[in-house]
């Protein structure tokens, strides 16, 4: 069974992807979703096995891969309840990602090579997370980054998508490298690199040293931070974050899966599969705590000042990522899938609500541009809507019910009071960072799906109106089609013409467009999301963190710290309802300077420009390294081309060579002077020469 | 007495006479004729003289062949200069350069 689930996307990708343009696009399509909801449906069983206790823990081989002196490993999938939840994670999203896809890539003429692609993401996500062995996992992490790649440049036709395509690759290659690294070490130390192997054994080398350039290390925790920062690289943490928001140039529905719900989660995902590992190196958990909380704050503060509705998504995913990494370093890893799995339904769900708004705006991302949507387009506000209530974590303590963030988050922050002199910071960290992605979050709301609608001034949508003017009837019977609504509301009396005319003379700021809401096939997962965000959280909270049924779940798949757990309930009534009171703050704060007074942020940039300027740079990341390492290695490169290359290898070798003949000839061409006397010289003194040698020897 | 060392000495400063009458000539091509058959000549005076000085015939027998070869690459040559000239309008040597590579 959990054959077909991971190898099911892979043949469908194969045929998908090389089939060829007689096949159409609807049998390639049909082909891959379909195939996805198999999987789908093969793997719910599967998690709720493990829930019920009727599930255990077994490894299914494949394949021998490799057998050579001690190193030897083969293809196998391993099924835990840690595999279980990514399981459902990555199928679910995915399956209702290709749903999506039949929507929103409607109009592109290379729709199956975009399904192949998303279906070979896929596939290599399920053998990451099936994987028995570090290199199969390696296998994996390499294959979504390449699905990765190939994705956020599918529309290659755009110089940015290549940009951040190569971007992502190649930042993913740094912490790719200290993956490796880490392999090799654990190679080095355990003798093998099957993962059960590596954890039984991994006890028992706490406090050993290794030597490294003349320095003696400490084994664990050296191996423990060079996985971790593979980890880092997938995970866009802080430092190796700056792929991420480029990524954005890809397809709404792969940044849906990819860099929301699945890809970016596998560095959280690693660090909870070697959490035994990472146990044993207090110094590797204190440096993922840090990066993680500096990761969680960090890109909350840029998420508040971005204006295009999916950088700022992007932004939150990173800074949620933060609160999974700080979870898993204060030992609570539990919650740290906890939060992995429900922010997975709903930061898929604002992904593909936010896609679903850029479809409704003829592909205007910018926020300034939007505003009033809330009446155009219901279904995606009350998705959008229940994706916010869940990230900000809305709930009610007291009944023990809220939104799926609540949950998670509440989980993590608790732990982290919990876990003591090493989780304060974090803590706190948690804490503000919560009020900014409350105030971020709705702002986003606020700014889109409230207020007066300002998309007269949007490019796009002049561009749309212009088209639509050749062809009015055409495009709006387009939108009636696919509208859930009825033609006569969508209508409401007017012809087209009348709409048009009567909204430039009112200057209502919508330039005469009527936003139109999405076709089902965009609607239906954004409905089913919408449910995982609401119940995601109380229904599954018990298995996920609480200290028995949490014990009896995991079956020591990953590192379950009980006594933590229990902790976790212990902790002050203010450390309880922190988050939900920042939740409020933000909340307010952001109504107050988007609803209520609209001139606050203006105001306010311009009293604090410069810091301003700093967060709505990123902090001047790029900056810094496109003068830390761009620049260097351009001149590097530049170096060795003309210098090196130009200079040396060419200039004596194939260059100087055919200098050299054409040197050698001219000067040989010169004795050719024509005149007879010369030659009679030279053959005389031939003829001397030739003498002389005779007679002399 | 007149020895053998004067014929060649003499025989020697024909010959270097010829071979600068080639290099050294920027005139015409008959001069170059002229000079070649300086240095045929030298060479007969060496082969006679030593003749003499061995009392072998041979030497002189050969000189007689290089009369006759001389003889006949003078009428050649001056055939091939009278139907240069015609074609070209100068036997000038500074203009005979169409082996130019």
């Amino acid at each position: 069974m959990i054959q077909l689930i991971v190898f099911l996307p892979l043949i469908a990708a194969i045929v998908a992807g090389f089939s060829n343009k007689s096949f159409g696009t609807t049998l390639p399509k049909l082909l891959t979703t379909g195939a996805l909801f198999v999987s789908c449906a093969l793997s719910w069983p599967i998690f709720i096995g493990f829930m019920t206790g009727s599930e255990t823990a077994y490894v299914a081989p494949v394949l021998l891969w490799m057998q050579s002196g001690t190193l030897s490993f083969d293809w196998a999938l391993r099924v835990d309840a840690l595999t279980a939840v990514m399981l459902v994670v990555i199928t679910s999203v995915s399956a209702l990602v290709h749903l999506y896809s039949w929507g929103y890539m409607e109009e592109d003429p290379d729709q199956p090579r975009f399904f192949a692609y998303l279906s070979l993401f896929t596939f290599a996500m399920l053998m990451l997370v099936t994987a028995d062995n570090l290199v199969q996992m390696f296998f994996g992490w390499e294959g979504v980054g390449l699905a990765s790649y190939l994705l956020i440049g599918f529309w290659y036709k755009k110089p940015s998508a290549n940009a951040a395509a190569i971007k992502a690759f190649v930042v993913n290659r740094v912490g790719d490298l200290g993956f490796m690294l880490g392999i090799f070490g654990i190679f080095l130390v355990f003798g093998t690199v099957s993962i059960p192997e590596i954890l039984e054994a991994a006890p028992g080398m706490a406090g050993s040293t290794i030597g490294f350039l003349g320095m003696r290390l400490d084994t664990m925790t050296i191996l423990c931070l060079l996985l971790f920062v593979g980890a880092m690289g997938k995970s866009a943490q802080l430092g190796l974050h700056t792929w991420l928001p480029d990524a954005m140039e890809g397809p709404t529905p792969v940044s849906a899966l990819i860099h929301a719900a699945t890809m970016v989660t596998a560095g959280v995902f690693l660090v909870c599969r070697m959490s035994p590992m990472f146990e044993v190196a207090p110094y590797a958990l204190a440096v993922v705590t840090a990066i993680g909380a500096a990761t969680c704050i960090f890109a909350a503060t840029i998420g508040t000042t971005q204006t295009d509705i999916k950088r700022v998504i992007a932004y939150s995913t990173c800074s949620q990522l933060g609160y999974m990494f700080f979870a898993a370093g204060i030992g609570a890893y539990g919650a740290a899938m906890f939060h992995l799995f429900t922010h997975a339904f709903f930061k898929a769900l604002l992904f593909l609500g936010a896609g679903s708004v850029i479809h409704a705006m003829h592909h205007e991302q910018d926020m300034r541009f939007y505003g009033g949507l809330r009446k155009h387009i219901p279904v995606t506000f009350w998705g959008m809507m229940a994706g916010t209530l869940a990230i900000t974590g809305v709930g009610i303590y007291w009944l023990g019910f809220g939104f799926a963030g609540f949950h998670s988050k509440d989980a993590i922050l608790e732990s982290a009071w919990a876990a003591g002199q090493q989780g304060y910071g974090a803590f706190w960290v948690g804490v503000l960072a919560a009020l900014l992605t409350s105030f971020y979050s709705w702002r986003l709301m606020f700014l889109t799906f409230w207020g007066k609608p300002r998309w007269a001034q949007s490019e796009h949508i002049q561009h749309a109106m212009h088209d639509a003017h050749g062809h009015h009837g055409e495009t709006h019977g387009h939108a009636v089609a696919h509208a859930d609504n009825p033609p006569a509301q969508e209508d409401k009396g007017h012809t087209p013409h009348e709409d048009h005319a009567a909204a430039h003379e009112i200057g209502d700021g919508t330039g005469g467009y009527k936003p139109h809401e999405s076709p089902p096939t965009i609607l239906i997962p954004l409905i089913l999301l919408s449910v995982g965000a609401v119940f995601a959280g109380f229904a599954f909270k018990d298995f996920f963190i609480e200290p028995l049924a949490g014990a009896e779940f995991w079956k020591g798949s990953l590192y379950f710290d009980a006594p933590l757990a229990v902790a976790m309930h212990e902790v002050p009534m203010w450390v309880k309802l922190s988050a939900s009171i920042v939740m409020l703050i933000g909340l307010f704060g952001a109504w107050y300077a988007y609803i209520r007074k609209p001139e606050t942020p203006a105001n306010f940039t311009d009293t604090f420009r410069v810091l301003y300027g700093f967060v709505l740079n990123k902090w001047y990341f790029d900056e810094l390294y496109h003068k830390l390492f761009v620049r260097p290695a351009f001149a590097f490169g530049r170096l060795f081309w003309k210098a090196g290359d130009e200079g040396t290898i060419d200039r004596f070798g194939p260059n100087g060579s055919a200098k050299l003949v054409g040197w050698t000839s001219r000067l040989s061409g010169r004795l050719q002077s024509g005149y007879v006397y010369s030659y009679a010289f030279v053959m005389l003194i031939g003829l001397t020469a030739a003498v002389t040698w005779a007679i002399a020897g | 007495m007149i020895g053998l060392n004067h014929y060649l000495v003499v025989s020697a400063i024909l010959f270097t006479l010829g071979v600068l009458g080639i290099f050294a000539n920027r005139k015409n091509l008959i001069v170059i004729l002229m000079a070649i058959e300086l240095i045929l000549l030298a060479v007969n005076l060496n082969l006679v003289a030593f003749s003499a000085y061995l009392g072998d015939m041979v030497g002189q027998v050969f000189a007689m062949l290089v009369l006759t070869v001389a003889a006949g690459e003078a009428a050649i040559g001056l055939a091939i200069l009278v139907i240069y000239f015609r074609g070209r309008g100068s036997i000038a040597v500074d203009d005979v350069n169409r082996m130019k590579g």
